[in-house]
């Protein structure tokens, strides 16, 4: 290489000096990135700023109550964040969100309708945002745990896992843990009771906490990340949980070998299907950076790569023949048609409603 | 320019300040009186303004302080009713009073576990003294949250000391030790012990070696010189001590966060949801206010008895 040297000398100054004048005006600069812990594979980030140029501040959160506060507060400094399409939907409201220029997002044709449709409810005409990844809420299980105190022949597809408090209590000893999520676990119970999961009634929530309650003794913690590390770890057996974080879950407990034998299941009672979207916020300092990181992700290979590393499902139809064949043709992961038919989608609460659930998940949670 | 003209001119200036009333003492106290207004009284009143809000969606989400109506004229909104709200529902006054037995029960617990440890280190020969206290500020060098962490490795139910303990054979099930109200005072306690130590020190090594001599000298054995000399001498020491553990510890949120079990009914915990899961920012403020008011109260009162105690 020595001899490369006095070539390549003049060059590497030319572009030293063009960096330094570059600096200034932030010609590629950065996206500020916001998104959910465990929920991307740092490949994909390498490779959007290889392609682009553009750096990528990477920041984690996990719950849509943290990202809605630091959106309220104003002056974020995000560029690109990943709400639950719910929760985006009054942050849209809120004025929080700039409008997508579909000019710099050619790659949304990639797009599934019908998915991206069924988004449109919380988001009217995608004007807002675009599917990141989905999933279903659900129940994550260790396999051996379960059976030794259930026996092998129990169906696990049901909310009985949890709220029922005979079974329940058969699975407290080895450790029960629930979503710190009141919009998963009321709609979750309410479909356990055979109301409507999109009920906003307050009598509804009133019976959705009574069973809450019911079987809260039973419950080791409530949290929304900490059960993926227990689950591998068997900490603990028995988690409500997102699908993919479950999977993630199953995959680490598989990689470790230590006899760790987890899986996931949606409870045919119904369970929620939620949508997380990619979105821009209105005083997004790098708007451009923001569109070109959104169009990047939904590259067919690039929602791919996501989904095999994540075990969530893309909303990209271009992208299904490519995720890994053991992913695609998962039931737990992508849920068969039978199954999508017991799925339903979650709604957003005006403000009394949220104080009324917030106010009875408190009681539920802490039994005041 | 010559020192003489330097000293003039610096002369004159001072004289022009204190003309304007800026004295050199008022300088001194300039900066910590900043510092108090900047990151206590600033932050406070905004708080206060926004308790008195009501909660809308918007960003920020409250409503604004002054409305112009159509009409040009300016009114105030702002309200009481948040403090209406926290006084009715009882979740608010349990995890205020479940806050303070919580602390106050963590504060009697560092208080056993710190004073001998002070009393041995002020005891202790001088070299032996200094490495006793680097001993004792060691933990501050790593992150806090990662000594928490490290707690969570400990009270696991594979954690080391379940581990420990089925391997020594004095239990075959591993004892639920994560998630409890035991592992939240064992956090706290941990955590703060340094503050407990440090001023009951500060305090012991100044203890007047004579008067210990001459209550032995008058026949009192060691306990009975202990009770009546040295703890009534170093109740200062325990009074600071108590308060820099007391008062941190009421508002803790990372702690039983992290530790706690899902009934550890924490204010700091309440106060996280009605900012984050509520979004009511005018409620959480109006927490934040009271649990405010709740803390400064008793150490106010505190100071101006003692203050008065000095006085007599």
């Amino acid at each position: 290489m020595k001899y490369r040297l006095p070539f390549n000398l003049p060059a590497a100054g030319v572009s030293a000096l063009a960096m330094a004048l570059a600096l200034p005006a932030s010609a590629q600069g950065v996206v500020n990135v916001f998104n959910w812990s465990d929920y991307i594979t740092p490949e994909v980030l390498e490779q959007f700023t290889e392609e682009t140029g553009i750096q990528v501040v990477y920041d984690v959160y996990d719950s849509n109550d943290t990202l809605e506060a630091r959106l309220l507060a104003g002056a974020s400094g995000f560029d690109v964040v990943v709400p639950t399409a719910t929760f985006m939907q009054r942050q849209i409201a809120a004025g929080v969100y700039q409008l997508l220029n579909r000019d710099l997002l050619p790659n949304i044709a990639n797009m599934d309708e019908a998915l991206m449709n069924a988004a449109a409810t919380h988001d009217p005409g995608n004007e807002h945002g675009v599917i990141y990844m989905w999933g279903t809420t659900g129940i994550g299980y260790n396999i051996d745990m379960v059976a030794e105190r259930l026996g092998e022949d129990f169906e696990v597809d049901t909310w009985d896992m949890v709220f029922d408090p005979e079974v329940a209590g058969q699975l407290a000893d080895c450790g029960i843990s629930w979503l710190d999520s009141p919009t998963d676990m009321f709609p979750a119970a309410m479909a356990y009771l055979g109301l409507d999961p999109q009920s906003t009634e307050a009598a509804d929530f009133e019976a959705a906490a009574e069973l809450l309650q019911s079987v809260r003794d039973t419950v080791r913690y409530f949290h929304s990340s900490q059960y993926i590390s227990d689950l591998a770890n068997g900490e603990i057996c028995v988690a409500v949980g997102w699908s993919g974080d479950v999977l993630q879950a199953a995959e680490r407990a598989e990689e470790a070998d230590r006899g760790v034998n987890v899986w996931y299941a949606i409870p045919s009672e119904g369970a929620m299907q939620w949508f997380d979207m990619l979105a821009i916020p209105a005083d997004a300092p790098n708007p451009e950076n923001a569109h070109a990181f959104i169009n990047f992700i939904m590259k067919p290979e690039i929602s791919a790569e996501i989904t095999n590393y994540v075990w969530f499902p893309n909303a990209n139809a271009a992208a299904f023949e490519l995720v890994d064949e053991e992913i695609r043709t998962d039931p737990a992961i992508y849920p068969t048609p039978e199954v999508t038919e017991t799925l339903f989608t979650g709604v957003t609460y005006d403000s009394r409603t949220d104080r009324l659930v917030t106010r009875l998940w408190t009681r539920v949670r802490t039994g005041q | 320019m010559n020192r003489l003209s330097d000293n003039a001119l610096w002369r004159a200036t001072a004289r022009g300040f204190a003309a304007i009333g800026i004295t050199g003492r008022t300088l001194v106290i300039a900066i910590p009186m900043l510092w108090f207004l900047v990151f206590f009284l600033v932050p406070f009143l905004v708080l206060g303004r926004i308790s008195l809000a009501e909660a809308i969606i918007a960003r920020p989400p409250y409503t604004p302080l002054f409305e112009r109506a159509a009409d040009g004229t300016l009114s105030i909104i702002a309200s009481l009713e948040n403090y209406w709200f926290l006084w009715q529902d009882t979740l608010y006054r349990n995890a205020y009073l479940s806050s303070i037995r919580i602390a106050a029960i963590s504060t009697i617990c560092a208080l056993f576990i710190g004073y001998p440890i002070a009393y041995f280190i002020a005891r202790s020969p001088e070299p032996r003294r200094t490495f006793l206290l680097l001993m004792v500020v060691l933990p501050f060098w790593t992150s806090f949250l990662l000594r928490v962490y490290a707690w969570m490795g400990f009270l696991r139910r594979e954690g080391v000391i379940n581990n420990m303990l089925i391997w020594l054979g004095v239990i075959d099930q591993p004892l639920v030790m994560m998630q409890t109200d035991l592992a939240v005072y064992i956090g706290i306690v941990y955590t703060y012990l340094p503050f407990m130590i440090l001023p009951l020190y500060a305090n012991l090594t100044k203890l007047d070696g004579a008067l210990l001599e001459a209550a032995n000298d008058l026949g009192a054995s060691p306990v009975v010189t202990f009770f009546t000399v040295t703890l009534p001498l170093s109740l200062p020491g325990i009074v600071a001590g108590s308060m820099l553990v007391f008062i941190p510890a009421i508002g803790e949120y990372v702690i039983p966060a992290l530790l706690g079990g899902p009934d550890t009914l924490m204010i700091g915990r309440v106060l996280w949801d009605e900012f984050f899961s509520s979004r009511d920012w005018p409620v959480a403020s109006a927490v934040a206010i009271v649990m405010l008011v709740l803390v400064v109260a008793p150490i106010m009162w505190l100071q101006s008895t003692q203050d008065r105690r000095e006085l007599d």
